[in-house]
């Protein structure tokens, strides 16, 4: 428990330092949101003055980062001044979608990672195994960009799936079924190009870890004792290649939402990505702010999951804290 | 010994890429500015040995491309026309390697411009541009990667070797870096930068926040060899002898972290050079007109060139080989870098 409790504790720090960071930076960029307005003659001098005060960018620093964790506390994440509105309802908006994206996407890669690699390290050097090691290699040379450009390339020409977007323009009229078909369809081709994207990675750890496993005396020992290859290999050697794995999982929730900020831009999910990329282009910093912190909490809470996943699977991290 | 031949193949297959691409002049046939806006989105000319009646030539050439009847963009071959490719040909000025002015092309036609991986929209050619890009995309990734490792080299070494609070400040400081993911770090730190500005600023200001990036990775690996070499007997002894910290640090200690150096790079260069190309796509890198292999693509976020002009992804597939060389080379330093048998499992390219 109070390694859970420790964990916690970290976390929070990591997303308060983000903040902070991602604030201090913010404050030292030239240009804020009202400069476009400064350049405009039929725009007096003094209403932009009174818009930088009435938006506070006039204060100091530190007041500047209070007043923005005040409105933290209170749920709104600071002002979006090219929507005019609160930074997090718009935000929760947006990254209700990237969720959707990056998690059945994290779950259908490891889904398919884990049984590749157990599959891959049981015939370590035959010819599948140097197959799938090929299959792996093509995969991770292909350049993310390149491979969501190709996809999309192939939806266009070949009009299997929609070539971008949410839903469909009628989407509100679909009956229920027919809903949750359209989102499918779209959902689809950015899930795809995600998994690709990190599945090599994950298919050649996993591998190379069981592989590590299957060597040890104990497996040996098991084998003697004429354990079912299924058994073998899922019940006793997974978990003890879990380690590294978990670990693994909570740094694949990172490369899974670097990948999908480019995914959704380029295939126009509405995610926190577009919404980024316009709010850097329109100099909107508390949207970028809360973008940052949005995927610094994921993948904190990513990490936070492996943590606790890591407390349940291997015994020795269990006793060390309850001796200490 | 397999080991070694390998790092030589793919060493050798590294330096034969980078010189097309720093070579850029003498390989591309036009300069990659350069428009012709009477043939904006031709398809690629393919080179051709046996002409129309079947005949065949030694000497590879192209047909020029015409209007199809009752269209206004789509092209085809038009096969009276053909043009020989003439290889040492004469044409547009450059500066080999940045420096030697010279005229001299690897191939060229006579009274016509040839496209091999077509046109695009102001009837530039793709194939010079695509070229010409590699050396602003390699060069971001390479710069990049030696800012990176150069940071991460010199707070891994002063985290591990002085240990205590600086070891602590640093390796929280490296966490909170691991900690985001690394676009969305990427985008935060040009999100603060300017945006409308000049090519040239624009492309160091771009190796300066990717190298910015990455540091902390190389700072763990680096602490961690540290950590270990400065309890060895050597280092202890040179300590004996009175050797300053400096010198025991430049003499004994870092060398010791070439090779988790040179692993890194060999992954980080071409993470960075996507990086770039990343940026470049989004507008958010080095602006036109000036190609990078980022913006080059960033034509297909039009509907209507996915739709109409395929040919535009061409420029993607050939980066395909540049990303091969640098993973055969970074999995065959690892395998160089472990003895032992599982060493032979490599893992490829790690994050």
């Amino acid at each position: 428990m109070r390694y859970l409790l420790r964990r916690l504790g970290h976390a929070f720090f990591l997303l308060s330092s983000v903040s902070i960071l991602t604030f201090l930076f913010a404050a030292l960029a030239p240009g804020n949101y009202f400069d476009e307005m400064r350049l405009n003659p039929q725009i007096a001098p003094e209403t932009v003055a009174a818009l930088r005060a009435q938006y506070q960018l006039d204060r100091p620093l530190p007041v500047r980062y209070v007043s923005w964790l005040n409105s933290v506390i209170h749920g709104e994440m600071g002002f979006s001044f090219a929507y005019n509105s609160a930074v997090a309802p718009l935000l929760i908006a947006r990254a209700r979608n990237t969720l959707l994206l990056t998690i059945t996407a994290t779950l259908l890669a490891w889904g398919i990672a884990l049984p590749l690699g157990v599959w891959s390290a049981e015939r370590l050097e035959c010819w599948p195994d140097r197959l799938l090691s090929w299959g792996t290699a093509a995969l991770l040379v292909i350049p993310d960009l390149g491979l969501v450009l190709g996809l999309l390339v192939l939806a266009v020409k070949t009009n299997w799936f929609p070539a971008g977007g949410m839903a469909a323009v009628d989407f509100e009229d679909l009956s229920p079924v027919h809903k949750i078909r359209d989102l499918a369809l779209h959902m689809t081709l950015p899930v795809v190009a995600l998994v690709l994207s990190v599945l090599p990675l994950l298919v050649r750890h996993v591998r190379a870890a069981v592989a590590d496993v299957l060597q040890a005396p104990f497996l040996l020992a098991a084998r003697g004792h004429g354990i079912s290859r299924r058994t073998l290999l899922y019940r006793y050697a997974l978990p003890a290649a879990a380690n590294p794995l978990i670990s693994l999982f909570g740094f694949s929730i990172g490369g899974l939402l670097s990948g999908s900020l480019l995914i959704e831009v380029v295939m126009s999910w509405p995610g926190v990505g577009p919404l980024l990329l316009e709010a850097i282009l329109g100099r909107d910093i508390f949207v970028v702010i809360g973008g940052v912190l949005f995927s610094t909490l994921f993948l904190v809470g990513g990490n936070f999951l492996a943590d606790m996943l890591l407390y349940w699977v291997d015994p020795r991290i269990r006793t060390e804290r309850s001796r200490a | 010994m397999r080991g070694r031949t390998s790092l030589a193949k793919w060493l050798i297959v590294l330096v034969v890429l980078h010189g097309i691409v720093a070579c850029a002049g003498f390989f591309a046939p036009y300069d990659p500015v350069e428009q012709a806006r009477g043939s904006p989105y031709l398809p690629p000319m393919r080179p051709h040995l046996v002409d129309k009646n079947g005949h065949f030539h030694v000497r590879p050439f192209v047909y020029l491309m015409k209007l199809q009847e009752g269209s206004f963009d789509q092209y085809e071959e038009d096969k009276s026309q053909a043009k020989l490719l003439r290889f040492f040909v004469s044409g547009a000025r450059y500066r080999l390697l940045g420096l030697l002015p010279c005229r001299i092309h690897l191939f060229g036609a006579e009274n016509a411009r040839i496209y091999l991986l077509g046109s695009d929209a102001f009837g530039r050619d793709q194939f010079s541009r695509l070229v010409f890009g590699g050396q602003v995309s390699l060069l971001a990734g390479l710069l990049g990667a030696g800012i990176t490792l150069l940071i991460g080299l010199c707070l891994g070494a002063a985290a591990g070797y002085y240990g205590g609070w600086i070891d602590d400040l640093l390796m929280r400081f490296a966490e909170l870096f691991l900690a985001l993911p690394w676009l969305y770090l990427l985008f935060a730190l040009r999100a603060f930068l300017p945006l409308a500005i000049s090519p040239i600023k624009a492309f160091f200001l771009i190796i300066v926040v990717i190298g910015a990036v990455g540091w902390a990775r190389p700072a763990r690996l680096v602490r961690a060899v540290v950590l270990s070499t400065k309890e060895r007997d050597f280092v202890r002894a040179a300590r004996g002898f009175g050797a300053t910290d400096l010198y025991l640090l430049r003499r004994h200690i870092l060398p010791e972290t070439a090779s988790v150096l040179l692993t890194q790079a060999a992954i980080l260069v071409p993470q960075f050079v996507l990086a770039e190309m990343t940026l470049s796509f989004l507008g958010l890198g080095v602006p036109e007109p000036v190609p990078t292999w980022g913006n080059l693509l960033s034509n297909l976020q039009q509907y209507s060139v996915l739709v109409s002009y395929w040919w535009m992804y061409l420029p993607a597939l050939a980066m395909v080989p540049f990303f091969l060389g640098y993973l055969g080379l970074a999995s065959s330093l690892q395998e160089r870098g472990k003895t032992h048998k599982i060493a032979k499992r490599s893992l490829g390219s790690l994050p």
